[in-house]
């Protein structure tokens, strides 16, 4: 049957009557448009400047020296992460036999010791001696003596003190290790780290995940998204910065993670990502699923939208 | 008038595409002239606002896309169009869902129309991508700590190598190309939909 005659008799009885579907979309054309350049013009658009590695260094080096020997002694989040990035275990999620994580494998590798503090250590040592020279210190000592050094300096950072930008720490067993974070913190409140992360063989790149992780291993970067209510907990991943309205329709993804078991669970993302995926497919496939494609008709709002005849 | 075929033109391939369209889609259904009266409740015209505004969302990401992503952040007419690229999508979400839920409620995937509500569903999946795309090529704050956040979710769901949120690169094609050109795409696809079958007859009406 050819679709003319299918309304036709799909419309049989129903009052018809002049309608512009054109006018109608010129009209909410207009009325979009005027909508739009009003709150345009009344609120603007939110954009706090990004945190750089910088800007880190400069306002709270003694938590940038925390992050940066947690990068070396393999306890930041990044460095013991998993896939894609290593073979760490510390954040690998999995609800049963689902390990879509470990499935994956790693295919984006970072060595956050190597590519966060040494590697961009050794560039700035060319023509600085005193830096090579500890460097070459920390790479020649075995791995328990690296590790006593690392804990003592952690330790001291507990008490360390800033004077004119730089970390003070009482005098202790720390190796080379004070020396290389001095020197790593004077290369970032430069700004030098945050060119030499976001560096690559390349020379142009778009790839941000090397300052990025380096960034979420501190303190600070969490600290500024809980005075913009952006933390998970605060329902963050709706909000916006400032007064702006986020990414709203995001509230049944973000609820999850305010609720048991979501909320106590290692595995929370992958729990919420598998739950959003099958009340998507549920919400596609409403027309076929008895019980769902009734709710309208238990729920009679409906008579809102239409109250008839419209014969 | 005579619907006599060119002899030469049996076994048309182009032929049979031309007739079947004219035979599903007649320009008539395409563009009515008269619609039946319940198409005039304030709930048909949701669907109307929302393909206006991501009129003025796709015109608006054109014209940033057109000067360049740091455009936005260091003049004052970059802003304005950012702006206006800010709250259209914050509109056009609005629309959409208020269409969703009007739908719904009137069961509106009834009378052969379950694939309309199927290619509804996948719009507003595909728009959540778009915007999340968009969100994450603020190349601001927000955007930083949406993917340092949002790539545990893509790790732990096994493709977060393949879709790097911490990828500016990556997330602004997806934003300006793909994403919207699916987007666009099966908005013709729904509309065509809409337009082939007609307007679903209100629920208080129809048979149970």
């Amino acid at each position: 049957m050819s679709a003319a005659r299918d309304q036709e008799t799909y419309y049989a009885g129903v009052r018809m009557v002049p309608y512009d579907l054109v006018k109608e979309l010129a009209l909410a054309l207009l009325g979009t448009a005027l909508l739009i350049l009003v709150l345009a013009t009344a609120f603007s658009s939110p954009d706090v400047p990004p945190v750089t590695i910088q800007s880190w260094a400069q306002a709270d080096p003694v938590g940038f020296e925390g992050t940066a020997v947690q990068e070396l002694q393999g306890q930041s989040t990044s460095a013991q992460y998993g896939p894609p990035y290593n073979h760490g275990t510390g954040s690998v999620q999995s609800f049963g036999f689902i390990q879509p994580q470990e499935w994956a494998g790693v295919h984006l590798p970072v060595d956050p010791a190597r590519d966060f503090v040494l590697q961009p250590l050794q560039t700035a040592s060319a023509g600085n001696p005193q830096l090579a020279a500890a460097l070459a210190r920390y790479r020649a000592a075995s791995p328990s003596q690296r590790s006593r050094w690392l804990d003592a300096y952690a330790h001291a950072l507990d008490k360390a003190t800033v004077r004119a930008g730089q970390v003070v720490v009482a005098p202790g067993s720390y190796g080379p290790v004070a020396e290389m974070l001095s020197g790593l913190l004077t290369i970032a409140r430069s700004g030098g780290l945050d060119g030499q992360l976001r560096s690559s063989t390349r020379f142009y790149q778009t790839d941000f995940t090397r300052p990025l992780l380096f960034l979420g291993d501190g303190d600070y970067f969490a600290g500024l998204a809980e005075k913009q209510h952006l933390l998970g907990s605060q329902w963050g991943m709706m909000n916006e910065t400032g007064s702006y309205p986020g990414q709203t329709w995001l509230w049944l993804y973000t609820m999850w993670y305010q609720i048991p078991p979501y909320n106590s669970s290692s595995s929370a993302d992958l729990l919420v990502v598998l739950t959003m995926g099958v009340l998507t497919v549920a919400l596609a496939l409403v027309p076929f699923i008895p019980g769902l494609r009734d709710i309208p008709r238990w729920i009679p709002v409906h008579r809102l939208i239409w109250r008839g005849p419209s014969r | 008038m005579s619907a006599a075929i060119d002899p030469e033109a049996r076994g048309s391939w182009t032929l049979a595409l031309r007739r079947y369209l004219l035979r599903r889609l007649p320009p008539e259904h395409l563009l009515p002239e008269r619609q039946p009266a319940f198409v005039r409740s304030w709930t048909y015209v949701l669907g109307a606002i929302t393909l206006a505004s991501l009129v003025w969302v796709v015109i608006s990401g054109a014209v940033c896309a057109f000067f360049g992503p740091q455009w936005w952040h260091v003049s004052p007419q970059g802003r304005f169009f950012n702006s206006l690229h800010f709250w259209g999508t914050q509109v056009f979400f609005v629309f959409m869902v208020l269409h969703l839920w009007a739908q719904f409620f009137g069961a509106g995937w009834r009378d052969g129309r379950a694939l309309t509500w199927v290619t509804g569903v996948l719009l507003f999946v595909l728009s959540i991508g778009t915007a999340f795309t968009g969100y994450l090529s603020q190349e601001n704050f927000d955007s930083q700590w949406i993917g340092v956040n949002a790539k545990d979710a893509m790790n732990g769901a096994g493709i977060g190598a393949f879709f790097n949120v911490l990828n500016f690169g990556q997330m602004y094609g997806l934003h300006v190309l793909l994403l919207p050109g699916g987007l666009l795409l099966f908005v013709a696809v729904h509309l065509l939909l809409v337009r082939m079958r007609g307007v679903v007859r209100p629920l208080s009406e129809t048979p149970r």
